[in-house]
């Protein structure tokens, strides 16, 4: 067994990319969120709810890319819901998201329990497809990987260009960064800090539901409870390792995808020599350890978790 | 429309809030049912017959509101100091599992006076424990506990698994993963006939009076909500800020380790990855609802248990998938949460 050969297989890298897909689109999304002040724990649940309801869609007969959209228009109901609780009424941060996370999860497995009927395996659907790349695909190498992928992480790469974009090189993002780090002087700018946190919030709550309906869209073929496994919390994290930078989530999502692929990988070399669960806990503890080390250094978005109300200091 | 500060909290709205707060839950909860085809009133009735219409209905539901109570109690008193202690779950299940590393051989000679006391503080340490490395965390490193806390649950649970399939899995099991029972002597005395239901419940009920005393009545529990509502404050007016902090730590996560081992001595006799059907994030609901008053969580975690437990035969009733009891406990928290602005701000108009 060699540990350095793992890496240089390219089922590795093909796992790579998949499995960092749905943690890219969490990320992002908690990113834009916290980016204009506000921390939002609605991830876990508001993923797994766009995980069933993109889900049934496509079960029902819509098509893949409706099906994300509905995920996608789930999310931001549920943003609409933490941004009533959090920015006008300025709730706890923290106590209104696990409320959301709690709220969102029981109803997908309540809607997912009335609309699909107990079974031994459950129904599933056909997923997205590998992308044609044409001559891409004949790279050595790094062309296999790639047309071994399917659209949406394309879509989710592209989405945090865009992010890096427009939060650094246009007005809009100015005035999201503004929101995030002083609304009082936002609103001195002729900004709207309450519009602002109401539009990143519903925006990163429907990035949040594309990376859970990614996974029974294209990474798996149904749904099933628990399917999230702290995905959410683990993007939470990822989002002090970048630092609040669309750029870094992106790497930051690649190599925990990395670490996840290889203790896989790892773990069916090692077969019954190693626990298999202390390979499971690798992506978990990996996640605290970078928080331990990324914290300090980290700039917080001074304006986070504090709600804005006008007129009061 | 803005919202002005009250001057006082009258205690009518206090205690008008969580009853408003759970009725406005059920009838969101009853939009579901009606849409899910059953009707309403039928369903919620089946709810309560489910929990209440036989002498074991409700032993079910008190057996089921006893771990309830004690991570309400954990979530509590950590919330009060603003410790945002979300590993309920995952200090349960290391209580749990510890219970389980002990009671099988090493209490077996002892006399039960002896072996109960000893495996709840072996439960309350694991759960202590796992809280106290999210503490040093938070206070070595500047790292948010919620997120530790919440990523560690997940830790525990595969220890857990890890657990009940190499070293403490029981060769009896014929395979099955789960863990050695724990000798008969360390196993909670019944408290009613052919029930389930068991001492651990006189135990939760103690623990949410003293715990009541404490915070009310000695100058710990007044450093404690100092600590909380203004840290800056109260280390000018000296509290040990850290001291306070690691005690608080230390009861909530035994609390959650402690409900863990009595769960385990007291209705399953041994431990399964399943042991646990969300009671630490329940915890975090029931001590919202209550309002973080240690009393207030014995009726919220009542009122947790009787729709788990109601959901039940409901569902096999009427044919509403009993995740609606989930459903419901987690609306009331998002209900409850916006009836407590309302005792703080009047609008305005």
């Amino acid at each position: 067994m060699d540990l350095i050969a793992i890496l240089g297989s390219q089922g590795l890298w093909e796992a790579v990319l998949r499995i960092a897909t749905p943690l890219m689109f969490g990320t992002l999304g908690a990113l834009l969120c916290e980016r204009a002040g506000v921390l939002n724990l609605g991830i876990e649940g508001i993923m797994a709810f766009g995980a069933l309801i993109g889900w049934l869609a496509v079960f029902n007969g819509a098509g893949l890319w409706t099906g994300l959209l509905v995920a996608a228009l789930s999310g931001a109901m549920f943003g609409l819901l933490h941004s009533v609780l959090t920015v006008p009424l300025g709730l706890s941060q923290h106590v209104t998201g696990l409320g959301i996370t709690l709220f969102a999860s029981s109803l997908a497995y309540f809607i997912f329990r009335l609309t699909v009927p107990l079974e031994a395996s459950p129904p599933t659907i056909r997923p997205f497809q590998p992308v044609e790349l044409g001559p891409i695909g004949d790279i050595p190498f790094v062309g296999p990987v790639l047309a071994s992928q399917t659209a949406p992480t394309y879509l989710a790469v592209a989405v945090g260009l865009a992010m890096m974009y427009v939060l650094f090189r246009t007005p809009l993002g100015l005035a999201i960064r503004m929101t995030g780090e002083n609304p009082h002087a936002a609103e001195a700018q002729g900004i709207n800090p309450v519009r602002v946190r109401f539009g990143c919030i519903m925006a990163g709550s429907a990035l949040m539901a594309m990376g859970g309906a990614f996974l029974t869209l294209s990474a798996f073929n149904s749904f099933f409870p628990t399917m999230i496994q702290g995905r959410g919390w683990v993007c939470i994290a990822l989002v002090v390792f970048a630092s609040w930078r669309p750029g870094w989530a992106l790497t930051g999502a690649l190599l925990f995808a990395l670490v996840d692929a290889y203790q896989l990988r790892l773990q069916a070399a090692v077969e019954d020599a190693i626990p298999y669960q202390l390979f499971l806990m690798a992506p978990y503890i990996a996640a605290i350890v970078v928080l331990a080390v990324m914290a300090r250094r980290a700039r917080v978005p001074q304006a986070l978790m504090k709600p804005y109300r006008r007129g009061e200091r | 429309m803005r919202f002005e500060l009250r001057e006082s909290r009258s205690t009518t709205l206090m205690i008008a809030a969580p009853v408003l707060a759970i009725a406005a839950a059920l009838a969101l909860s009853g939009v579901l049912i009606a849409l899910a085809g059953a009707s309403v009133i039928e369903a919620y009735r089946h709810i309560l017959i489910g929990a209440f219409g036989t002498r074991l209905a409700f032993a079910e539901t008190l057996t089921r509101a006893t771990p309830l109570i004690l991570t309400g109690l954990a979530a509590a008193v950590a919330f009060r100091a603003r410790l945002w202690n979300i590993g309920g779950e995952g200090q349960f299940l290391i209580g749990a599992i510890a219970v389980a590393a002990v009671g099988a051989e090493l209490t077996a000679g002892l006399p039960s006076a002896v072996a109960i006391p000893a495996l709840f503080a072996v439960g309350a340490v694991g759960g202590m424990a796992l809280m106290l490395v999210a503490l040093g965390l938070r206070e070595r490193f500047n790292v948010d506990e919620v997120v530790t806390t919440l990523l560690l649950n997940f830790v525990a649970i595969l220890f857990v698994s890890m657990m009940v399939e190499g070293p403490l899995r029981d060769p009896l099991a014929f395979g099955w993963p789960q863990s050695v029972p724990v000798a008969d002597n360390a196993t909670l005395p019944r408290l009613m006939e052919r029930t389930r239901l068991h001492a651990g419940l006189i135990v939760a009920l103690l623990l949410a009076v003293v715990i009541y005393l404490v915070q009310a009545r000695t100058v710990f529990g007044l450093q404690s909500k100092a600590a909380g509502f203004n840290a800056g404050a109260a280390r000018f007016a000296g509290v040990p800020l850290g001291r306070t902090l690691v005690a608080v730590a230390c009861i909530s996560g035994g609390l959650a380790g402690l409900a863990g081992a009595i769960q385990v001595m007291g209705v399953r006799g041994n431990v399964t990855t399943d042991i646990s059907p969300g009671f630490g994030y329940s915890g975090i609901v029931i001590a919202m609802l209550a309002n973080l008053n240690p009393l207030g969580v014995i009726a919220a975690a009542c009122f947790a248990a009787v729709m788990f437990i109601g959901a039940d035969g409901m569902s096999r009733a009427v044919g509403v998938p009993s995740f609606i009891a989930d459903v419901t406990v987690a609306l009331s928290l998002l209900t409850m949460l916006v009836a407590l602005f309302f005792t703080q701000y009047r609008v305005r108009w």
